[in-house]
Protein backbone atom coordinates (compact mmCIF):
# COMPACT_ATOMS: atom_id res chain seq x y z
CA UNK A 1 0.00 0.00 0.00
CA UNK A 2 2.91 2.36 1.08
CA UNK A 3 4.22 1.82 -2.08
CA UNK A 4 1.92 2.36 -4.55
CA UNK A 5 1.17 5.55 -2.61
CA UNK A 6 4.63 6.87 -3.47
CA UNK A 7 4.49 5.00 -6.80
CA UNK A 8 1.34 7.22 -6.71
CA UNK A 9 3.29 10.55 -5.23
CA UNK A 10 5.70 10.01 -7.91
CA UNK A 11 3.98 9.26 -11.17
CA UNK A 12 0.30 10.60 -10.66
CA UNK A 13 0.10 13.42 -8.51
CA UNK A 14 0.96 16.83 -10.34
CA UNK A 15 3.89 18.83 -9.05
CA UNK A 16 2.45 21.81 -7.04
CA UNK A 17 3.47 25.08 -8.85
CA UNK A 18 4.71 26.96 -6.30
CA UNK A 19 7.11 24.56 -4.79
CA UNK A 20 7.75 22.35 -7.32
CA UNK A 21 9.27 18.83 -6.69
CA UNK A 22 10.49 19.27 -2.87
CA UNK A 23 6.74 19.45 -2.44
CA UNK A 24 6.20 15.47 -2.61
CA UNK A 25 7.83 15.51 0.45
CA UNK A 26 4.19 16.40 1.87
CA UNK A 27 3.17 13.07 0.96
CA UNK A 28 5.66 11.58 3.63
CA UNK A 29 5.63 13.94 6.19
CA UNK A 30 1.90 14.87 6.96
CA UNK A 31 0.91 11.44 7.06
CA UNK A 32 3.51 10.28 9.42
CA UNK A 33 2.79 13.38 11.85
CA UNK A 34 -1.02 12.58 11.76
CA UNK A 35 -0.66 8.82 12.26
CA UNK A 36 2.10 9.66 14.96
CA UNK A 37 -0.49 11.69 16.81
CA UNK A 38 -3.14 9.23 16.91
CA UNK A 39 -0.13 6.83 18.28
CA UNK A 40 0.17 9.20 21.05
CA UNK A 41 -3.54 9.61 21.73
CA UNK A 42 -4.00 5.45 21.06
CA UNK A 43 -0.88 5.09 23.56
CA UNK A 44 -2.98 6.90 26.26
CA UNK A 45 -6.47 5.04 25.19
CA UNK A 46 -4.56 1.67 26.30
CA UNK A 47 -3.28 3.10 29.15
CA UNK A 48 -6.93 4.03 29.98
CA UNK A 49 -7.77 0.22 29.57
CA UNK A 50 -5.01 -1.01 31.41
CA UNK A 51 -5.73 1.19 34.37
CA UNK A 52 -9.23 -0.56 34.28
CA UNK A 53 -8.23 -4.05 33.34
CA UNK A 54 -5.29 -4.31 34.76
CA UNK A 55 -4.16 -6.59 32.03
CA UNK A 56 -0.55 -6.64 31.12
CA UNK A 57 -1.29 -6.45 27.48
CA UNK A 58 -2.83 -2.81 27.22
CA UNK A 59 0.16 -1.93 28.96
CA UNK A 60 2.34 -3.64 26.24
CA UNK A 61 0.03 -2.13 23.53
CA UNK A 62 0.43 1.68 24.95
CA UNK A 63 3.85 0.94 24.85
CA UNK A 64 4.67 -0.05 21.62
CA UNK A 65 2.62 2.57 20.02
CA UNK A 66 4.18 5.45 22.05
CA UNK A 67 7.27 3.59 21.16
CA UNK A 68 6.42 3.39 17.48
CA UNK A 69 4.73 7.13 17.58
CA UNK A 70 8.46 8.39 19.08
CA UNK A 71 9.88 6.58 16.46
CA UNK A 72 7.85 8.40 13.49
CA UNK A 73 7.92 11.53 15.73
CA UNK A 74 11.87 11.70 14.64
CA UNK A 75 10.55 11.30 11.40
CA UNK A 76 8.68 13.59 11.15
CA UNK A 77 10.81 16.13 12.62
CA UNK A 78 13.37 15.72 9.95
CA UNK A 79 11.72 15.74 7.14
CA UNK A 80 9.85 18.65 8.34
CA UNK A 81 13.06 19.96 8.65
CA UNK A 82 14.16 19.17 5.28
CA UNK A 83 10.79 20.82 3.96
CA UNK A 84 10.74 23.85 5.69
CA UNK A 85 14.53 24.52 4.02
CA UNK A 86 13.11 24.06 0.78
CA UNK A 87 10.03 25.99 0.96
CA UNK A 88 10.93 28.47 4.00
CA UNK A 89 14.88 29.13 3.65
CA UNK A 90 15.38 27.85 7.07
CA UNK A 91 16.01 24.72 8.80
CA UNK A 92 13.64 25.87 11.82
CA UNK A 93 10.97 28.59 12.40
CA UNK A 94 10.47 29.47 15.66
CA UNK A 95 6.64 31.38 14.80
CA UNK A 96 4.92 28.22 13.41
CA UNK A 97 3.03 26.70 15.97
CA UNK A 98 2.95 23.49 14.33
CA UNK A 99 6.53 22.48 14.32
CA UNK A 100 6.97 23.83 18.02
CA UNK A 101 3.77 22.07 19.28
CA UNK A 102 5.62 19.19 17.86
CA UNK A 103 8.65 19.29 19.15
CA UNK A 104 7.36 19.97 22.59
CA UNK A 105 4.82 16.89 22.35
CA UNK A 106 8.29 14.87 20.99
CA UNK A 107 10.39 16.42 24.17
CA UNK A 108 7.39 15.18 26.61
CA UNK A 109 7.11 11.94 24.86
CA UNK A 110 11.05 11.07 25.42
CA UNK A 111 10.54 11.36 28.76
CA UNK A 112 8.68 8.41 28.67
CA UNK A 113 11.73 5.86 28.63
CA UNK A 114 13.44 7.60 31.42
CA UNK A 115 10.24 7.36 33.76
CA UNK A 116 10.23 3.70 32.64
CA UNK A 117 13.77 3.19 33.42
CA UNK A 118 13.68 4.61 36.82
CA UNK A 119 11.04 2.13 38.65
CA UNK A 120 11.77 -1.29 39.29
CA UNK A 121 8.64 -2.78 40.71
CA UNK A 122 6.94 -4.20 37.09
CA UNK A 123 3.32 -3.00 38.41
CA UNK A 124 4.41 0.35 39.74
CA UNK A 125 5.97 0.72 36.17
CA UNK A 126 3.04 -0.21 34.36
CA UNK A 127 0.84 1.96 36.41
CA UNK A 128 2.67 5.07 36.42
CA UNK A 129 3.60 4.69 32.80
CA UNK A 130 -0.16 4.78 32.10
CA UNK A 131 -0.92 7.05 34.05
CA UNK A 132 2.02 9.64 32.25
CA UNK A 133 0.45 8.14 28.83
CA UNK A 134 -2.92 9.06 29.35
CA UNK A 135 -1.87 12.74 30.45
CA UNK A 136 0.28 12.84 27.86
CA UNK A 137 -1.97 11.88 25.30
CA UNK A 138 -4.73 14.10 26.26
CA UNK A 139 -2.05 17.27 26.48
CA UNK A 140 -1.40 16.73 22.69
CA UNK A 141 -4.77 17.89 21.42
CA UNK A 142 -4.37 20.41 23.72
CA UNK A 143 -1.07 21.63 23.27
CA UNK A 144 -1.88 22.38 19.41
CA UNK A 145 -4.87 24.27 20.49
CA UNK A 146 -2.57 25.97 22.60
CA UNK A 147 -0.03 26.87 20.51
CA UNK A 148 -1.89 27.13 17.26
CA UNK A 149 -3.63 30.62 18.74
CA UNK A 150 -0.18 31.61 19.71
CA UNK A 151 0.88 32.91 16.20
CA UNK A 152 -0.71 33.65 12.62
CA UNK A 153 0.53 30.76 10.83
CA UNK A 154 1.80 30.21 7.82
CA UNK A 155 1.82 26.36 7.78
CA UNK A 156 0.08 24.55 4.97
CA UNK A 157 -3.04 23.43 6.53
CA UNK A 158 -4.11 19.94 6.23
CA UNK A 159 -7.06 19.96 7.37
CA UNK A 160 -7.92 21.73 4.14
CA UNK A 161 -7.80 18.70 2.70
CA UNK A 162 -10.43 17.47 3.78
CA UNK A 163 -12.57 20.56 2.52
CA UNK A 164 -10.88 19.99 -0.71
CA UNK A 165 -8.49 22.67 -0.44
CA UNK A 166 -6.41 20.56 -2.44
CA UNK A 167 -6.59 19.59 -6.25
CA UNK A 168 -8.23 15.78 -6.44
CA UNK A 169 -5.26 14.06 -7.88
CA UNK A 170 -3.26 15.63 -4.82
CA UNK A 171 -5.90 14.88 -2.42
CA UNK A 172 -6.20 11.35 -4.15
CA UNK A 173 -2.31 10.53 -3.70
CA UNK A 174 -2.24 11.66 -0.07
CA UNK A 175 -5.26 10.03 1.11
CA UNK A 176 -3.47 7.07 -0.18
CA UNK A 177 -0.66 7.99 1.25
CA UNK A 178 -2.05 8.64 4.78
CA UNK A 179 -3.51 5.33 4.55
CA UNK A 180 0.02 3.44 3.29
CA UNK A 181 1.48 5.02 6.76
CA UNK A 182 -1.49 3.96 9.07
CA UNK A 183 -1.50 0.36 7.53
CA UNK A 184 2.62 0.82 7.96
CA UNK A 185 1.98 1.86 11.40
CA UNK A 186 -0.37 -1.21 12.58
CA UNK A 187 2.12 -3.57 10.79
CA UNK A 188 5.12 -2.65 12.80
CA UNK A 189 3.17 -2.41 16.23
CA UNK A 190 1.73 -6.29 14.98
CA UNK A 191 5.34 -7.03 14.34
CA UNK A 192 7.10 -5.32 17.71
CA UNK A 193 4.40 -7.17 19.90
CA UNK A 194 5.22 -10.43 17.88
CA UNK A 195 8.69 -9.74 18.69
CA UNK A 196 7.92 -8.67 22.48
CA UNK A 197 6.05 -12.10 23.13
CA UNK A 198 8.95 -14.01 21.46
CA UNK A 199 11.24 -12.71 23.13
CA UNK A 200 9.59 -13.55 26.49
CA UNK A 201 8.65 -17.12 25.64
CA UNK A 202 12.24 -17.69 24.81
CA UNK A 203 13.69 -15.93 28.01
CA UNK A 204 11.42 -18.03 30.14
CA UNK A 205 12.40 -21.43 28.05
CA UNK A 206 15.64 -20.29 29.11
CA UNK A 207 15.26 -19.67 32.21
CA UNK A 208 13.66 -23.19 32.68
CA UNK A 209 16.95 -24.76 31.04
CA UNK A 210 19.37 -23.32 32.85
CA UNK A 211 17.64 -22.74 36.68
CA UNK A 212 16.72 -19.86 38.03
CA UNK A 213 20.22 -18.23 39.01
CA UNK A 214 21.09 -17.14 35.85
CA UNK A 215 17.83 -14.86 35.75
CA UNK A 216 20.30 -11.62 35.94
CA UNK A 217 22.07 -12.19 33.34
CA UNK A 218 20.20 -13.51 30.82
CA UNK A 219 17.04 -10.98 31.31
CA UNK A 220 19.28 -7.66 30.80
CA UNK A 221 17.85 -4.16 31.51
CA UNK A 222 15.00 -3.19 29.55
CA UNK A 223 12.14 -1.02 30.48
CA UNK A 224 8.98 -2.90 28.20
CA UNK A 225 6.34 -4.29 29.64
CA UNK A 226 7.24 -8.09 30.60
CA UNK A 227 4.28 -11.04 29.90
CA UNK B 1 -13.96 15.56 51.87
CA UNK B 2 -14.03 19.39 52.23
CA UNK B 3 -12.57 18.82 56.15
CA UNK B 4 -9.79 16.16 54.93
CA UNK B 5 -8.93 18.54 52.68
CA UNK B 6 -8.54 21.21 55.23
CA UNK B 7 -6.93 19.13 57.65
CA UNK B 8 -4.07 17.52 54.77
CA UNK B 9 -3.82 21.48 53.86
CA UNK B 10 -3.34 22.43 57.48
CA UNK B 11 -0.95 20.06 57.97
CA UNK B 12 1.04 20.86 55.02
CA UNK B 13 0.92 24.52 55.85
CA UNK B 14 2.45 24.02 59.63
CA UNK B 15 5.37 21.73 58.32
CA UNK B 16 6.09 24.12 55.76
CA UNK B 17 6.01 27.02 58.60
CA UNK B 18 8.02 24.79 60.60
CA UNK B 19 10.99 23.51 58.84
CA UNK B 20 10.82 26.52 56.35
CA UNK B 21 12.17 24.23 53.16
CA UNK B 22 10.82 24.43 50.21
CA UNK B 23 9.59 28.56 50.53
CA UNK B 24 12.63 30.32 51.17
CA UNK B 25 14.38 28.32 48.68
CA UNK B 26 12.07 29.12 46.00
CA UNK B 27 12.67 32.84 46.81
CA UNK B 28 16.25 32.82 47.18
CA UNK B 29 16.52 31.22 43.99
CA UNK B 30 14.35 33.57 42.13
CA UNK B 31 16.47 36.59 43.48
CA UNK B 32 19.48 34.70 42.37
CA UNK B 33 18.13 34.28 38.93
CA UNK B 34 17.16 38.27 38.26
CA UNK B 35 20.71 38.25 39.07
CA UNK B 36 21.84 35.82 36.53
CA UNK B 37 19.77 37.03 34.10
CA UNK B 38 20.97 40.68 34.24
CA UNK B 39 24.46 39.44 33.82
CA UNK B 40 23.30 36.88 31.28
CA UNK B 41 20.97 39.37 29.39
CA UNK B 42 23.58 41.90 29.91
CA UNK B 43 21.00 44.78 31.09
CA UNK B 44 20.16 46.86 33.66
CA UNK B 45 16.36 47.24 33.18
CA UNK B 46 14.16 45.35 30.95
CA UNK B 47 10.73 46.01 29.67
CA UNK B 48 7.79 44.33 27.69
CA UNK B 49 7.93 40.83 26.45
CA UNK B 50 11.94 40.17 27.79
CA UNK B 51 10.64 41.56 30.92
CA UNK B 52 7.59 38.98 31.04
CA UNK B 53 9.85 36.45 29.82
CA UNK B 54 11.93 37.15 32.32
CA UNK B 55 9.74 36.97 35.19
CA UNK B 56 7.48 33.68 34.12
CA UNK B 57 10.37 31.70 33.64
CA UNK B 58 12.13 32.04 36.87
CA UNK B 59 9.15 32.41 38.73
CA UNK B 60 8.62 28.56 36.45
CA UNK B 61 11.98 27.23 37.82
CA UNK B 62 11.73 28.35 41.37
CA UNK B 63 8.11 26.30 41.27
CA UNK B 64 10.24 23.72 39.54
CA UNK B 65 12.26 23.67 42.96
CA UNK B 66 8.91 23.17 44.96
CA UNK B 67 7.88 20.74 42.77
CA UNK B 68 10.20 18.45 43.22
CA UNK B 69 10.34 18.32 47.18
CA UNK B 70 6.22 18.20 47.25
CA UNK B 71 5.91 14.88 48.05
CA UNK B 72 9.46 13.90 49.41
CA UNK B 73 8.21 14.05 53.52
CA UNK B 74 5.44 11.29 52.90
CA UNK B 75 7.73 9.50 50.92
CA UNK B 76 10.56 9.36 53.01
CA UNK B 77 8.27 9.20 56.55
CA UNK B 78 6.12 6.45 55.13
CA UNK B 79 3.19 9.60 55.18
CA UNK B 80 2.05 7.35 52.01
CA UNK B 81 1.00 4.64 53.75
CA UNK B 82 -0.41 6.20 56.91
CA UNK B 83 -2.44 8.73 54.78
CA UNK B 84 -3.66 5.41 52.36
CA UNK B 85 -4.90 3.46 55.45
CA UNK B 86 -7.74 6.34 56.61
CA UNK B 87 -10.61 6.16 55.59
CA UNK B 88 -10.65 9.08 53.18
CA UNK B 89 -10.53 10.29 49.47
CA UNK B 90 -7.59 10.05 47.99
CA UNK B 91 -7.95 13.06 45.88
CA UNK B 92 -8.33 14.78 49.38
CA UNK B 93 -4.28 14.56 48.63
CA UNK B 94 -3.98 15.86 45.31
CA UNK B 95 -6.39 19.35 46.24
CA UNK B 96 -4.45 19.73 49.75
CA UNK B 97 -1.16 19.20 47.82
CA UNK B 98 -1.96 21.33 45.00
CA UNK B 99 -3.69 24.32 47.13
CA UNK B 100 -0.58 24.50 49.07
CA UNK B 101 1.65 24.57 46.27
CA UNK B 102 -0.56 27.32 44.53
CA UNK B 103 -0.03 29.21 48.27
CA UNK B 104 3.83 28.57 48.38
CA UNK B 105 3.55 30.03 44.65
CA UNK B 106 1.87 32.92 45.57
CA UNK B 107 4.52 33.75 49.03
CA UNK B 108 7.26 33.17 46.24
CA UNK B 109 5.97 35.87 44.03
CA UNK B 110 5.40 38.47 47.27
CA UNK B 111 8.81 38.17 47.91
CA UNK B 112 9.77 37.57 44.08
CA UNK B 113 7.70 40.76 41.91
CA UNK B 114 9.52 43.60 44.40
CA UNK B 115 12.97 41.90 44.18
CA UNK B 116 11.98 41.93 40.23
CA UNK B 117 11.00 45.74 40.12
CA UNK B 118 13.46 46.73 42.12
CA UNK B 119 16.21 44.92 40.17
CA UNK B 120 15.02 44.36 36.62
CA UNK B 121 11.98 46.17 35.67
CA UNK B 122 12.09 49.08 33.88
CA UNK B 123 8.61 50.62 34.03
CA UNK B 124 7.40 50.99 37.62
CA UNK B 125 5.32 47.99 38.63
CA UNK B 126 2.61 49.98 40.45
CA UNK B 127 -0.24 50.65 37.59
CA UNK B 128 0.48 46.91 36.22
CA UNK B 129 -0.09 45.38 39.63
CA UNK B 130 -3.70 44.20 39.95
CA UNK B 131 -3.51 43.04 35.99
CA UNK B 132 -0.31 41.33 36.43
CA UNK B 133 -1.78 39.44 39.96
CA UNK B 134 -4.46 37.66 37.85
CA UNK B 135 -1.97 36.38 35.41
CA UNK B 136 0.03 35.12 37.81
CA UNK B 137 -2.92 33.64 39.54
CA UNK B 138 -4.04 31.69 36.90
CA UNK B 139 -0.38 31.11 36.04
CA UNK B 140 0.22 29.66 39.92
CA UNK B 141 -2.93 27.33 39.84
CA UNK B 142 -1.89 25.71 36.48
CA UNK B 143 2.02 25.06 37.55
CA UNK B 144 0.28 23.88 40.97
CA UNK B 145 -1.93 21.44 38.86
CA UNK B 146 0.49 20.11 36.97
CA UNK B 147 3.13 20.08 39.19
CA UNK B 148 1.50 18.05 41.99
CA UNK B 149 0.33 15.87 39.37
CA UNK B 150 4.06 15.18 37.99
CA UNK B 151 5.61 15.15 41.51
CA UNK B 152 3.12 12.28 42.22
CA UNK B 153 3.96 10.73 39.09
CA UNK B 154 8.14 11.09 40.04
CA UNK B 155 8.42 10.61 43.81
CA UNK B 156 8.36 6.68 43.69
CA UNK B 157 11.06 6.71 40.87
CA UNK B 158 14.68 6.46 41.22
CA UNK B 159 15.55 9.70 39.29
CA UNK B 160 13.45 11.54 40.85
CA UNK B 161 14.92 15.45 40.35
CA UNK B 162 15.61 14.27 36.95
CA UNK B 163 12.01 12.97 35.71
CA UNK B 164 10.02 16.28 37.35
CA UNK B 165 11.73 18.77 35.52
CA UNK B 166 11.84 16.52 32.25
CA UNK B 167 7.94 16.33 32.65
CA UNK B 168 6.89 19.44 33.97
CA UNK B 169 8.82 21.99 31.34
CA UNK B 170 7.16 20.15 28.36
CA UNK B 171 3.36 19.88 30.24
CA UNK B 172 4.01 23.58 31.51
CA UNK B 173 4.81 25.36 27.94
CA UNK B 174 0.83 26.33 27.51
CA UNK B 175 1.21 28.12 30.86
CA UNK B 176 4.26 29.97 30.15
CA UNK B 177 3.37 30.93 26.78
CA UNK B 178 0.11 32.31 27.72
CA UNK B 179 1.35 33.70 31.04
CA UNK B 180 4.10 35.35 29.30
CA UNK B 181 1.55 36.71 26.34
CA UNK B 182 -0.43 38.24 28.90
CA UNK B 183 2.07 39.50 30.87
CA UNK B 184 3.68 41.96 28.06
CA UNK B 185 1.31 44.55 27.55
CA UNK B 186 1.38 44.90 31.26
CA UNK B 187 5.26 45.29 31.60
CA UNK B 188 5.52 47.91 28.51
CA UNK B 189 7.29 51.30 28.72
CA UNK B 190 5.07 54.56 28.72
CA UNK B 191 1.85 52.30 31.04
CA UNK B 192 0.47 49.25 31.01
CA UNK B 193 -1.68 48.23 27.87
CA UNK B 194 -4.74 46.53 28.35
CA UNK B 195 -4.86 42.92 29.35
CA UNK B 196 -5.14 40.31 26.11
CA UNK B 197 -8.41 38.66 27.19
CA UNK B 198 -8.02 35.91 24.55
CA UNK B 199 -4.78 34.79 25.88
CA UNK B 200 -6.09 34.67 29.83
CA UNK B 201 -9.29 32.96 28.68
CA UNK B 202 -7.03 30.23 27.31
CA UNK B 203 -4.90 29.82 30.80
CA UNK B 204 -7.59 29.48 32.62
CA UNK B 205 -9.08 26.49 30.06
CA UNK B 206 -5.84 24.86 30.61
CA UNK B 207 -5.47 24.97 34.09
CA UNK B 208 -9.39 23.67 34.41
CA UNK B 209 -8.70 20.91 31.83
CA UNK B 210 -5.53 19.30 33.86
CA UNK B 211 -7.48 20.06 36.79
CA UNK B 212 -9.78 17.52 35.49
CA UNK B 213 -7.46 14.92 34.33
CA UNK B 214 -5.39 14.99 37.36
CA UNK B 215 -8.69 14.45 39.00
CA UNK B 216 -8.78 11.67 36.84
CA UNK B 217 -5.85 10.21 37.47
CA UNK B 218 -4.15 10.96 40.39
CA UNK B 219 -5.93 7.87 42.71
CA UNK B 220 -3.77 5.57 40.77
CA UNK B 221 -0.31 6.76 41.52
CA UNK B 222 -1.17 6.11 45.06
CA UNK B 223 -1.76 2.56 45.33
CA UNK B 224 -0.12 0.08 47.47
Amino acid sequence: MLTGAFAMVFFYAPLDADQGFVQKIFYVHVPMAIVALIGFVAGGICAVMYLRTRATKWDMRSYVSIHLSVILAVGVLVTGSIWARASWGQWWVWDEPMLVSFLIVFLLYATYWPLRFSLEDKEKQARYASVFAIVAGAFVPLNFAAVRMAEAYIHPQTGATVAGGLPPKMGLTFLVALIGMGLLFATLVKYEMASKHATFRLRALRRKLAGDDDDLMLSGRSAAPQL
Amino acid sequence: MRSTVATLLAKELTLEWRTRESVPAMVLFSIATYVVFHFGLDRDRVTGDLASGVLVVTLLFAAILGINRLFVAEHEQGGFDGFLLAPVDRTAMLVAKAVALFCFLCIVEVFALPAFALLLLGPPLTQALPALVLVLLLANAGIAVIGTLVAGLAIQTRARDLIVPLLALPLLVPVVLAAARSATPLLQDGGAGALPGNWMAMLAIYDLLFALIAFAVFDFLLED
